[in-house]
Parts: structure tokens; sequence; C-alpha cells
């Protein structure tokens, strides 16, 4: 296996509706910003690859459209998965793996104010029996936490803690749109919105983009005084019928997270791709992340949520800790598809 | 009871979306509520974009100074419509042309009027035709179509790269 690193990551400063900006004018700075540190020249960059969603824009191949904020000429080596940026990620680094390129751009965006979100994540859910249902992300969500509660025996004062420790961390990361502080009383006041959840356990709607520069071997050491090396990264995936799994667990996590190496040594940081308070709470368990493991310290997506940025975002934010030397190793999970159906789990780590 | 498989059903899908234009088409539509076309320029290639993207796809830069452009320029190519579709065209068989505007790289789209369609040409020099005043919105509907100034023709290697 070669040596990859992420040299680089750079994210909007996201906000509840961009209603100045297109996808491109968002994505742009975002760009922009992450080939700069990354001190690879634009034209040397050997990959890019995108996540993003039609669906979420209402236009079809909006994926080329976004092109307009890298600079496609001479023509570039460039590919896009229809999922969220931590798959592109994942792409990238397959790529990376055949040997023939050294360092590759990878970036996601989504604007959620733009449609109406449960409408849209409907239509991921089986198209004859269950999204005629008329379940939405909420729904299905509220389903997983009632599973997960009545299971485990936790309660909604459990779910509660999640989502006050997210706002109170998302105080310190100037990027996130809901911050501030909120006590599990305050989140345990408020109606909820699909029983058992409640506002505060649901991620914010939210428009922005991220980015991320890998690179191999002697380049990532050449450019960046410590990479954030990927020590171990695989992604699983379960039924898409809900009936037929266990919801009040995440198998196709633990198995990522086996595969990947989390248990192969001490973790200093995690940041879970977690869109409710509950999956948080599941995704702690099929990690086998203890107490002392200090899990979203950005906030996570209750902080900001913009869909299919929000799980390259906890990659970047785990290798911004490497980068700057506050963490040594750490572990970063995305998501896809209803009730954490899709897992991708990738352990970083920095050398002295 | 039936055993049939069930080979269709039917399921109203609708979503609805409120897209923002972006920066740089919001300047450009709020112009032509004024009459004004404009473009902007890419501070890399020197390229003026019309409409205006916000961005020059080849350098990957945003596109920031402002161009304000003539209404008049040429066909760069364009087709005969023979189906009365285009709600605002002249009665077919009409013109719809790609038309580079004096100073553009990039073509606008348009209709041609005021000469029969088997007499329109490629580099023929054309100017807008505005709705009256009035009649102006933020759209590219202001322009009801191009028609003939009668100058003579641009030559093909004028504008040979931006076809």
């Amino acid at each position: 296996m070669r040596d990859i690193a992420v040299v680089g990551f750079a994210q909007s400063k996201h906000v509840e509706s961009d209603t100045h900006h297109n996808e491109v004018e968002m994505l742009m700075p975002v760009i922009a910003d992450v080939v700069k540190q990354s001190g690879i020249g634009a034209k040397e960059i050997g990959f890019t690859c995108s996540g993003s969603c039609d669906y979420l824009i209402g236009a079809p191949f909006s994926f080329v459209q976004a092109l307009d904020a890298v600079g496609a000429w001479p023509p570039i080596s460039e590919s896009h998965v229809e999922m969220d940026a931590a798959w592109a990620l994942y792409e990238a680094w397959v790529a990376l793996q055949h040997g023939d390129i050294e360092s590759a751009l990878v970036y996601g965006f989504g604007k959620t104010s733009t449609g109406d979100l449960g409408e849209i994540l409907n239509l991921q859910l089986d198209p004859y029996t269950v999204a005629p249902l008329g379940l939405d992300h909420l729904s299905y969500g509220g389903l997983q936490a009632r599973a997960y509660l009545d299971t485990t025996g936790r309660s909604e004062r459990d779910l509660a803690e999640v989502a006050a420790r997210s706002a109170h961390d998302a105080r310190d990361n100037p990027n996130a749109v809901r911050r501030g502080e909120v006590t599990a009383d305050d989140v345990l006041g408020e109606p909820p919105v699909r029983s058992p959840l409640r506002p505060f356990d649901c991620a914010p709607i939210t428009d922005g983009a991220a980015a991320v520069v890998l690179a191999a071997g002697d380049l990532a050491r050449r450019v960046c005084s410590r990479p954030a090396w990927i020590r171990g990264i695989d992604h699983r995936i379960e039924a898409h019928q809900l009936g037929v799994r266990d919801l009040a667990t995440s198998m196709s996590t633990a198995l990522a997270g086996d595969t990947a190496g989390v248990a192969s040594g001490a973790v200093d940081v995690a940041e879970l791709h977690a869109q409710f308070s509950h999956e948080e709470l599941i995704l702690r368990e099929a990690l086998g992340l203890g107490d002392e493991v200090r899990v979203n310290p950005s906030g996570g997506a209750l902080g900001a949520n913009p869909v299919m940025a929000t799980g390259l975002i906890r990659i970047g934010e785990v290798a911004h800790r490497i980068h700057d030397g506050s963490a040594t190793r750490g572990v970063a999970h995305a998501s896809s598809g209803p009730c954490l159906q899709q897992n991708l789990v990738c352990v970083l780590e920095g050398t002295d | 009871m039936s055993t049939e498989p069930v080979t269709m059903m039917v399921e109203a899908i609708r979503l609805d979306f409120e897209l923002g234009a972006g920066t740089a088409q919001s300047r450009f539509l709020l112009g032509l509520a004024d009459g004004e076309l404009r473009g902007q320029r890419c501070p890399v290639c020197r390229k003026v974009y019309m409409p205006p993207r916000g961005s020059c796809p080849t350098d990957g830069v945003p596109t920031e100074e402002e161009v304000l452009l003539p209404d008049h320029g040429i066909v760069t190519t364009f087709c005969v419509v023979n189906l009365q579709f285009h709600p605002a065209a002249p009665p077919a068989p009409y013109v719809c042309a790609q038309v580079l505007l004096d100073g553009a790289d990039t073509p606008l789209f348009g209709l041609v009027a005021g000469v029969p369609a088997d007499e329109v040409r490629m580099g023929m020099k054309v100017k807008a035709e505005w709705k009256p005043r009035e009649e102006w919105t933020t759209n590219l509907m202001n322009i009801k179509w191009f028609q003939p100034t009668g100058e003579p023709d641009a030559a093909y290697e004028t504008y040979q790269e931006h076809v």
C-alpha cells in the first residue's frame, strides 16, 4: 500500500441559506483556499473527484457545471460520485494507490435550503413500498432513535446531552451554523419534531462546501510539515429495506472500523457523521470508542450539515487537528443513505 | 385473488426548488431591466463572458471585472425553425441564432427577424430590437430579437474561434 495523506483542507463558512451565491460561486473560494494550502500547483494536481447530488439542486449534471470552479483546461482527469464527497475521497485514494499520480483534489458541495430536504431524501427509499408512504429523513431518523432507546434502555436525556455538547463545541467552530450554549434541559424543553427527536437532535439545514487535497509519499512530506496519513479506509453497506435491518446498531460501521484498523491504536479524536444525536451514540458503540475519545470537537453535523460535504468535512476536521499537532491519531466517519445505511471509516495519523 | 405480477404502479413525484441565480447572473439580469448588457472578463485569459457565469471555466477563477457590451454583434451560427414553438418568435420559418456581441467571447442566444429566414448568414451583422422600455424586466426576453444592420458581413476568420 502506498502512503497517502491529507495535506490540505478547506470549507466554506456555512450558512442556513445562501441566496446570493450559486454552487460554483460557493465552491470557488474553497477550492482556491485548499489548493493554496496544499502547496501543490493547481495544474500539477493529478486527479479531481467530487461528490454532490443533482436532486439537491434540481438540475441534471450539476457536477459538470461545478467544474467551472476548478478550471478544467487543459483537460483534466476528473470523476464524480453521486454521494457524499467522503466517497469521492475514497475514489481518489484508490486512484492514488494505482501509483501513476501523486496528488488529488476532492470536493463536495450542497445547498439544502433550495428544496425540501425531507421530500428529496424520501426519494432514496425503496420506491415501491416505502417511499410512497411519505417518510422523510426526520421520520426514519425518529424510527431509528426509538429503536435505539428501547433496545438499550437509554433515555431522551442521553440524546439531549449529545445535542447540548455539540452546540457547545460548535461555538469554537466559525464555520458552524448552529452554535451556542444550549443545555440538555433546553433541548428537552422543545416539543419533538418526530418523537423522540427534538429540534436540537436534528442537523440544521445548511448550504456549504468543502475540499481536501491528498498527496502521496514524498510529495506529501515535502508540501506538509505534518501530513495526516490515511492508515486505513473502508466502507460498507447494509440492506436498503429498513425493515430487514437492526436499526439500533450499525454493523456496517463496526465492520468498516475493524477493517480500517480503528482498534489498533489509541484514538485522540473522532469526527462522526451523525445527523441526529442518537446516531452519534450508535456510531460510538459500533466503533468501540470509549469515553476518553473526544468526539466531534467541531460540533459535528449537528453544528453544520452541508449535505454531500458533511462526511468529507469529518475527514478534514480530523486531518486539521493532526496538521496543527493537537491530535496524533484520529478516526473520521462518513455516512450515506437512510438510517446509517452506508458507512465509511477512515483512520488518520500524524508522525513527528 | 390475482397472482399476476404487478408490472406498473403510479407514484406522483414532484420536487419544488427556489434557486438563486448567483451573484454574476443576478448582476446580468438586473442590468437587463435597465437595458444594459453586463458581461464579465476573466483576469487570466481576458475572455469576456456573456452572459457572465461568475467564473472562468478555463482558468477556474472568479470573473469580477464587469464589462458593458453593446447590443450589436454578429451571427456566428444559426438554425431555421419550421415549427411555431417559441412563444415570442415571428411566424415560422424563423431563425434562432448565436449572436456574438461586439467585445464578447461567448455568444448569446437570440432570435433573428426583419429578414427572410433563408437570407440569414453566418457573419451577418445584427442589432437588438428591444421591447418598449415599460415592458423591461430582469429577463433576456427584453430583447425581442436581433435584426440585420445592413453592414457588410464579418469575415469568417474574425469569429471562427467563437463558432
